[in-house]
């Protein structure tokens, strides 16, 4: 498979947000601001490259029956070398998003894309997915923290477009992210087709 | 090269040294973090020391810890009153495990706070760092801590709007600051404020040496 379409394939035709719906919990609990979407986004992606890498190397010596085990224990070390990484050296990121950190452990995507890619494919093209479904994920989650954002507080990215007194609360919360993810899902497959 | 078998030795092995290699990384790099971890745990601490006495100098003269496990508070006794990092007892916060840093007078009123943890809702109980400072709606710097409760229990200091639950339990927080500095003043006999009546000219002083 020709790389640049495995890149394209995870950000439109496959992404895991709006069209395989992986990893809702995350996103519905994460994009609560556009920048909160986007750090948790880039978070997964680290993960995600790093776990497809390692995975697409090691995957011969894994017998059938491990796999799964195995595939848990490269995540779960990759998440909390990452959470010691962001403790250390990226405190404002960890103060808003320390919680959610440890989730990236049982995200679906992750193992679905160990599962399903990695553990099939050669490391180049494990790694564009990697960064594809990544890309996808972050983008997914900005756009749903900027849509809240902006409905909730009037901000985007902490910029005011319009008086925070007229935001709707309820957008902030965990039910405005169940009705923004549902209308954008329903935009983006009417701009499809 | 060729998938390995399934067999139990095969299983036993790969997992073993995918488990070793895995304990290796994480040692490493818990090695490598732990010292800014660490770091900047301490100046957080110290930041908000600072900010909770509204001051720049200031000159610790004791730490004193209050009560056991969870709920323990700790009381840094200094030249401009005290800081004291606590929780909120019970911690019947909203999304729990909230802590704060409350400055107190020797009169016990309340200097300045600042969150250090919280796991409130951003846009609700999360306001809690800024709505209880002075220019917050619901100020609290100045008022004497110990009985404080929001305007639905009757108290005097507005709940931050759809948050009663985060207002509670930061005012409960607030309080038992109060309940650990006082406590620490009956360990300490030497504590500064024992006995200043004329505190607030010694600080004027203090400043300006």
């Amino acid at each position: 498979m020709n790389s640049l379409k495995v890149l394209w394939n995870g950000i439109i035709k496959e992404n895991p947000t709006f069209v395989l719906l992986l990893g809702m919990c995350p996103t519905l609990g994460t994009t609560s601001s556009a920048l909160n979407g986007m750090s948790m986004g880039l978070a997964t992606m680290a993960v995600l490259i790093f776990s497809n890498l390692i995975i697409s190397l090691i995957k011969n010596l894994i017998p059938d029956m491990v796999r799964i085990p195995s595939f848990i224990v490269v995540i779960a070390s990759l998440v909390t070398i990452l959470q010691m990484l962001i403790k250390a050296f990226a405190p404002e990121i960890d103060k808003s998003l320390g919680l959610f950190i440890p989730l990236i452990v049982v995200n679906c995507i992750i193992l679905g894309r160990a599962e399903a890619f990695a553990a099939k494919n050669g490391p180049v093209s494990s790694v564009m997915d990697g960064i594809g479904m990544g890309l996808g994920f972050t983008l997914a989650l900005t756009l749903l923290g900027a849509t809240r954002e902006l409905l909730g507080t009037g901000k985007i990215f902490s910029f005011a477009m319009f008086p925070e007194s007229y935001g709707a609360l309820v957008f902030v919360l965990a039910p405005g992210a169940f009705i923004c993810l549902g209308y954008l899902i329903a935009i983006i497959n009417r701009i499809k087709g | 090269m060729k998938k390995l078998e399934s067999t139990w030795y095969n299983m036993v092995i790969v997992l073993t040294l995918i488990a070793v290699c895995a304990g290796a990384a994480l040692a490493y790099v818990n090695h490598l973090t732990e010292g800014p971890i660490k770091e900047i745990a301490e100046a957080n601490e110290a930041a908000a020391i600072k900010a909770v006495l509204c001051t720049d100098d200031v000159v610790i003269t004791d730490t004193i810890t209050i009560g056991e496990g969870k709920d323990a508070a700790t009381v840094y006794l200094t030249d401009k009153g005290a800081a004291v990092k606590t929780s909120d007892p019970g911690n019947k916060s909203f999304g729990g495990g909230l802590s704060i840093m409350v400055g107190l007078d020797c009169e016990f009123h309340v200097l300045g706070y600042s969150v250090l943890t919280s796991n409130e809702t951003p846009g609700l109980g999360a306001k809690a760092g800024e709505w209880f400072q002075k220019d917050g709606k619901g100020n609290i710097i100045g008022k004497t801590a110990g009985k404080l409760t929001v305007s639905k229990d009757g108290g005097e200091v507005d709940a931050i709007t759809a948050s009663t639950i985060t207002s509670r339990a930061f005012l409960a927080a607030v309080n038992n600051a109060y309940v650990a500095f006082s406590a620490a003043q009956g360990k300490e006999v030497d504590a500064h404020c024992a006995s200043s009546s004329t505190k607030h000219n010694n600080r004027k002083e203090e400043n300006h040496e």
